[in-house]
């Protein structure tokens, strides 16, 4: 078993292929018509086949009160990796998004959180090196 | 407001808030769990908080959809009228 897609929860697909395309940079992967909406699934383009992050519609009555709960008190939906936080907070933040968490190091991560615009916190992390693995 | 201050945890939050004011529930979390080794549950810090807001130590503040906390130390101020530091 392998873990081959995850999702968020977007207000609006379009706007979020705007956002998780334009913004953060991910291309398009899949766009299939589903009962009303659509599998709308993004990769990052280093990764294509790597897992993919489908932004699936919010209509499902349960959602609205998920996403806000967590909003309020500051909790990402998600994490996605890159290798400067910092680099990324300024770049993001030029492009007009807003961050809830400035970049913060701790404990050997460095961490920041952002709006997606469709309803949700990420979180960018820069992990620590791994150190390679002798053979 | 003493017994807000008494709890170690109370006072690393307020550490946490001079260090940078106005942050979300998470970013506490993260701060407590990351650099200070405190395992207490999100809901734990969360009433920490409450208590801390009780005692007129904390504010919070909504911006749009978030909620971020700073620290007030004004009420800190009692402690010096009542026990004058000696110079």
């Amino acid at each position: 078993m392998r873990i081959y897609v995850t999702s968020v929860f977007v207000d609006d697909q379009d706007k979020a292929l705007a956002f998780y395309g334009d913004v953060l940079g991910f291309v398009k992967k899949h766009d299939i018509p589903a009962g009303g909406a659509r599998w709308l699934t993004v990769v990052p383009p280093e990764d294509p086949e790597g897992t993919e992050l489908l932004l699936e519609p919010d209509g499902h009555p349960a959602v609205e009160p998920y996403k806000t709960g967590l909003v309020a008190d500051g909790i990402p939906a998600t994490s996605f990796a890159v290798d400067d936080v910092h680099a990324e907070f300024n770049r993001l933040t030029g492009l007009g998004v807003r961050f809830t968490q400035e970049p913060l190091e701790a404990g050997g991560v460095t961490t920041a959180v952002f709006d997606d615009t469709c309803g949700n916190l990420i979180q960018i992390i820069k992990l620590p090196d791994v150190a390679p693995t002798t053979g | 407001m003493f017994k807000a201050l008494a709890d170690p945890t109370r006072r690393v939050i307020l550490d946490e808030l001079t260090e940078r004011d106005g942050q979300t529930l998470f970013e506490l979390c993260t701060r407590l769990a990351m650099k200070h080794e405190v395992t207490s549950s999100r809901q734990a810090i969360s009433q920490h908080l409450d208590v801390l807001e009780g005692a007129g130590l904390v504010t919070t503040r909504r911006d749009g959809r978030y909620k971020f906390h700073y620290i007030d130390t004004g009420p800190l101020r009692a402690i010096a009228q009542r026990w004058p530091v000696q110079t």
